[in-house]
Formats: C-alpha cells, structure tokens, sequence
C-alpha cells in the first residue's frame, strides 16, 4: 500500500515536472495539474495510511484515521482547482492577444525588455 | 481576548464583495469606500502597534477553539508593524491610483485591492502555517487580478509567467506542509517550535527536507536569485499602483523567512544545523550583487525599477541571514526604507510614462512637469541607491555594522559597496536620460501635448517620499524599535507559551494526546 502510494506521488511529480518545463502554455498548465495532484495524495499520506477508519468520533470504534490532513487537502483541492482556472483563462487571453503561447519572452516581440528574463 | 486583532483581516474581507455587489457601477462609491476602509485600517493597526509596543503578545483564538487545534491569529512586535507598514503603503498607492484614473481603466481594482489586503496582512497576523498558505493564496488570486488590471497582451503575457511560477511555489509549499506535518503532526507555529526541538538527531531527514522546501518558497516569494526570474517581468508590466503595492509582497516572503527561521528552525537548532545559515547568505549577496547589475544594464525605466526591487531584497536577506538580533534589526530598518522607496519609485516611472507614451531609456522630448516628477525622481533613487542623506544610506550602514563580526564580513561589505556604487550610476544614467539630456531633443511641431499628472497624484508620491524622509529624521527611534523587535523575535518563549498555554472553549475537558 505503501509503496502503490508513494510511487504514484513519484511518478505524478516526475511527469509533472517534465511537463512544467515544457516551453507552451498548455503542457505547463498540465503538469501544474500534475503538480497538484501528486502533493493532494501526499498531504493525503501525510496523516499515515489507515484502512476503514473512521476520521470522526463514534460509539465503539478505538481507531481512528487523522482528520486533519483530509481537510487540508480539501482547501488545497480548492484552491489549486480554482488558481488552474484563472490560469486557463489568463493564458487563453494572451494567447488570442498576441497569437503565440509560448510562456517564455520572445525577444522579437514588441514592447518587451531583453533583459534575459525568462 | 481583543477582538481587534482579527479586524484587519475582517475589514477588507466585508468591504471587498460589499463593492462587487453593491457598488459595482458608480466608481465614485467604490472610491470612497475603499479609502475610508484603508483610513480605518490605519488606525486599527496604530492601535495593535501601540498595544503591542510594550512586547506584549495578542492572541486571537477563532471560535474560542484552543491552539493547536484550532486557528489562531497573533500579534507581536513584528507582525503589527508589518501590518502598519503595509496599510500605510496602500494609502498613498490608493491615492494615486484613484488620482491617476488607474482604478477606473478595468473593473473591481478596489475589490481586488481590498482582498489583496486582507491576503497579505492575514498572512503578516496568521500563527498557523497552514492558514499562511491560505493567505498567501488570497493575496495570490487578488494580485492576479490586480496584475492583469486594464488588460494589454503584454501584461497578460506577463500574467502567464507571474502566475505559473506562483502556483510552482505554492505547490511546493504544499509539499513543505505535508513533510513537516507527517513529521511533527502540527502545523501550528508555537506548537512547531515546541516539538521540532524534541526530534531526535538520527531522524532529521524528513524536517530538513521539510525545512529546505519552506525556505524555497519564502525566497520564491522574497525574489531570491535564482528564483527570482518572476519579478522584473510582472512588476514592469503590471499597472503601476499594483506594482507599488507589489513592493510589500515580497516583503511577505522577508517576513516568513523571519517568523519561521527564527521561531521554528533557529539557528542554533541542532537537526537543521548547516542548512540555511549556511547557504541563505550567499544566496542573498548574489541577489545583491545581480539586482544592481540589472538596475545598470535596464534599458526601460521600470525594468530598472523591478530590478532595484531584486536588489533590495538581496541586502533585506543578507541582513536576515546573519541570524543575529542586530542583523534582524537592520533588516526590518531597511524593510520599510526598501517598501516606501520600491513604491515611489514605481508611481514615477508611471508619471514618466504618462508623459511620454513609453519607458525606454532613449532620447525623447521632456515630459510634462518634468521639474517636479524629476525632483521626486532624484529624491527616491537617492533613498534607493543608499546614498546620504536619506534612509537607505543608515539602512546600508546598520546592515555593515551588523555584518562586522561575522565570518563573511569581507564578502558581505564588498558586495554591498560594489553594488552601490553601481545602482548609483545606474540610476543616474536613467535619470540623466530622462530628465536632463531630454531638454536639449528638439520636439516636434505637431507632437501632441500631454496633460500634466494630477496633483494629487504628485501628493501620493511626496508623501510617500516625506515618509522616507521621516524614517531618516526619526531613524534613532526607529531603530530602537526594529531592535526591540529582534529581542523579542529571539526570545520565542513568551509567545509561544501564549499561543499554547491560553485555554479555550472545552479546554478543561481536553486531554492532550500526542
């Protein structure tokens, strides 16, 4: 269980960064979806792996699975859903404006420094 | 239990949908809402400055749930002066956005500014590091909106980069957070330091990695090199208001850097021993040394202005890294001076560009009202650059003084100097360029006039210059109190014990389980 868990955090982090290195818009804002799916299975195992416990009070139960790393993850979810969105919507704008998606500055393009900044 | 505590992070987060629901057609309204809030702001953290002054530690517990179950929010020294500084700024950027017509050039600039407050001074107040990438989130989303502000494919492009390279920080951020609470099962801050300095020396691998990941994503933040390929990008496109209140933003990242590396991880901490005390120094000094560079080698005037950015940042971490009270005192010294002058300096290079339609560091025909916008100029690269009399030169002074004793002090004086001098003369080039040689470039009959700036806008940016002048006359006092701030930041007990100690609903009932 262990080892299915953490190869698959390896694995998604792994893609993740091969994608985010990538010179275009879309890859990069796939493997930032990679990204953050690797790191919500990881705050997930942060609580150590339980099978069938239940993460709130009952009668009759003496185990229980960590609360708390479930509700990070929750806010997490949210948010790196929320933050992909924006992006999408930030990136698709720049796109139509200037007919490019690369996410590097292109030195040919005008208006933009050349300062080397990338 | 004050209750005002939690206003500055309340305050903004009722006036911010209040504009977007009620007042989102008549700028007027949101205008006047949004200052009367920053006014209000101002006089709250006054007051939690003045109650905290004495070294007094407030807490907040939400709900009345005891830490470290439940959230708190904490005052000290540090985090209300921070939150003064930071209200003071949105002041007098609020002014010139509103004088300059920038707020009305796109939709929701006030509820995007107010939210973008309630993100950073949330995150200057948090005692939780969770709820620190909570805050750190919301002043992300804001200033995502507030970057690409009036639109411009250059400045969504900007916005591309500025935004993918934040969410590469916050998920590292979220990785920090699941390493350190798998090996120390909080993330409460008092309660971190409290059981990160039980961890035996033979399983320190996973809070140094944890350790390490943290320090990567403050310096993401405070534009450490080498991550700091975000900035100049997204500062010099960004609207120039936004880009002013961006000058505390990376403070932020000074300011966690400061909270955690002293409270958690000290440097005398056994298990993390080696790691930031030993590479955040030379890290700092050559941020130092490229901000300056850049400020030379610009050829936009905001670029410029983005790149003294890097380079302050720099001479905050190398005051930081030394890891000493009076290390941490010149920092926070400097912190301000850098904040206030980053901020003017960015408001003019708008002027700037007001007057002459582009930023390029070429010939052109003065601007209109040259004299003031270049005397405002003059002034703020002063302070800027460190030169005397103004506050960035004492800054600079402290930060050596500081630095004598340490093991790297020959490194860290030449370095500092060398990049002096050459900010000097990178920002007398612009300047020269801009303002003195330009009288001489003949213009054109048919050119078109350009208005003069609005007054009040020349206003917002004496003020914040009269600030700058201020934390010169006053730098003894200040001082004083940036010094008080470093013992009590060396001196974690007091806080810590509050934050842990104080009951709270069902606390008699509770037993600790570990």
């Amino acid at each position: 269980m262990e080892l299915l868990i953490a190869s698959a955090i390896g694995i998604m982090t792994a893609a993740g960064i091969y994608l985010v290195l990538r010179l275009r818009t879309l890859p990069v804002i796939l493997g930032i979806s990679l990204l953050t799916y690797a790191v919500n299975v990881f705050l997930f195992t942060s609580g150590r792996v339980t099978i069938g416990a239940p993460p709130v009070l009952r009668d009759n139960i003496t185990t229980y699975t960590d609360p708390l790393p479930q509700a990070l993850v929750l806010t997490a979810i949210v948010i790196s859903f929320g933050m992909t969105a924006v992006v999408v919507m930030i990136g698709l704008g720049a796109f139509l404006g200037s007919d490019d998606d690369h996410v590097d500055d292109r030195p040919a393009l005008p208006d933009d420094g050349s300062e080397g900044t990338s | 239990m004050t209750h005002w505590l939690i206003a500055p992070v309340v305050l903004p987060a009722i006036l911010a949908p209040f504009i977007v629901l009620a007042a989102r057609y008549h700028i007027g309204i949101q205008r006047v809402f949004s200052v009367v809030g920053v006014l209000i702001l101002i006089m709250i953290s006054g007051g939690l400055v003045w109650a905290t002054s004495d070294g007094t530690v407030l807490l907040y517990q939400l709900g009345d749930w005891a830490a470290p179950f439940g959230i708190v929010v904490v005052g000290d020294r540090l985090s209300t002066m921070m939150v003064l500084l930071t209200v003071v700024l949105a002041l007098f950027v609020l002014v010139y956005a509103i004088s300059s017509g920038w707020d009305d050039r796109g939709n929701h600039f006030h509820a995007l500014f107010q939210f973008q407050l309630m993100g950073i001074l949330g995150a200057f107040l948090t005692g939780d590091l969770f709820n620190l990438f909570v805050f750190f989130e919301v002043l992300l989303i804001a200033s995502y909106g507030l970057m690409i502000h009036a639109g411009g494919t250059a400045r969504l492009r900007a916005g591309v980069q500025y935004v993918l390279f934040n969410l590469i920080g916050s998920t590292l951020f979220l990785f920090a957070l699941g390493a350190i609470y798998a090996e120390t099962g909080t993330l409460n801050m008092a309660d971190l330091a409290n059981r990160v300095a039980l961890i035996g020396p033979e399983e320190t691998v996973g809070i140094r990695v944890a350790a390490v990941l943290l320090l990567l994503v403050f310096a993401i933040k405070a534009a450490l090199v080498p991550l700091h390929f975000w900035l100049p990008s997204s500062y010099a496109e960004a609207p120039a208001p936004v880009a002013a209140l961006f000058a505390i933003m990376t403070k932020v990242g000074a300011y966690a850097i400061i909270r955690v590396y002293t409270m958690i991880f000290p440097p005398e901490l056994a298990v993390t021993s080696g790691l930031h005390t030993t590479w955040l120094l030379p890290a700092a000094l050559i941020s130092l040394a490229i901000g300056m560079t850049g400020v030379l080698a610009a050829k936009k005037l905001d670029r410029l202005v983005a790149f003294s950015i890097i380079g302050s940042m720099g001479m905050v971490i190398v005051s930081i890294a030394l890891f000493s009270p009076e290390g941490i005192a010149a920092a926070l010294y400097y912190i301000v001076h850098s904040t206030l002058a980053g901020a003017a300096l960015f408001l003019i290079a708008d002027l700037v560009r007001s007057g002459r339609k582009n930023l390029d560091l070429t010939l052109q025909p003065p601007i209109a009202g040259a004299a003031l916008t270049a005397g405002l100029y003059f002034a703020a690269a002063i302070a800027m650059a460190g030169l005397p009399p103004l506050s960035g030169f004492l800054g600079k002074l402290l930060v050596l003084d500081a630095a004598f004793d340490t093991r790297l002090m020959v490194w860290i004086w030449a370095i500092v100097l060398g990049s002096s001098l050459v900010s000097i003369v990178g920002f007398a080039r612009a300047g020269s360029v801009l303002f003195w040689k330009a009288t001489s470039v003949e213009v054109p009959e048919d050119a078109p006039i350009s208005p003069a700036p609005a007054t009040m806008s020349y206003v917002a940016i004496g003020g914040l210059v009269a600030l700058l002048a201020a934390h010169t006359v006053f730098a003894g006092q200040m001082h004083r109190y940036t010094t008080q701030v470093a013992a009590q930041l060396f001196e974690p007990a007091p806080y810590i014990s509050t934050v842990v100690d104080t009951p709270g609903k069902l606390s008699e009932t509770t037993t600790e389980d570990h």
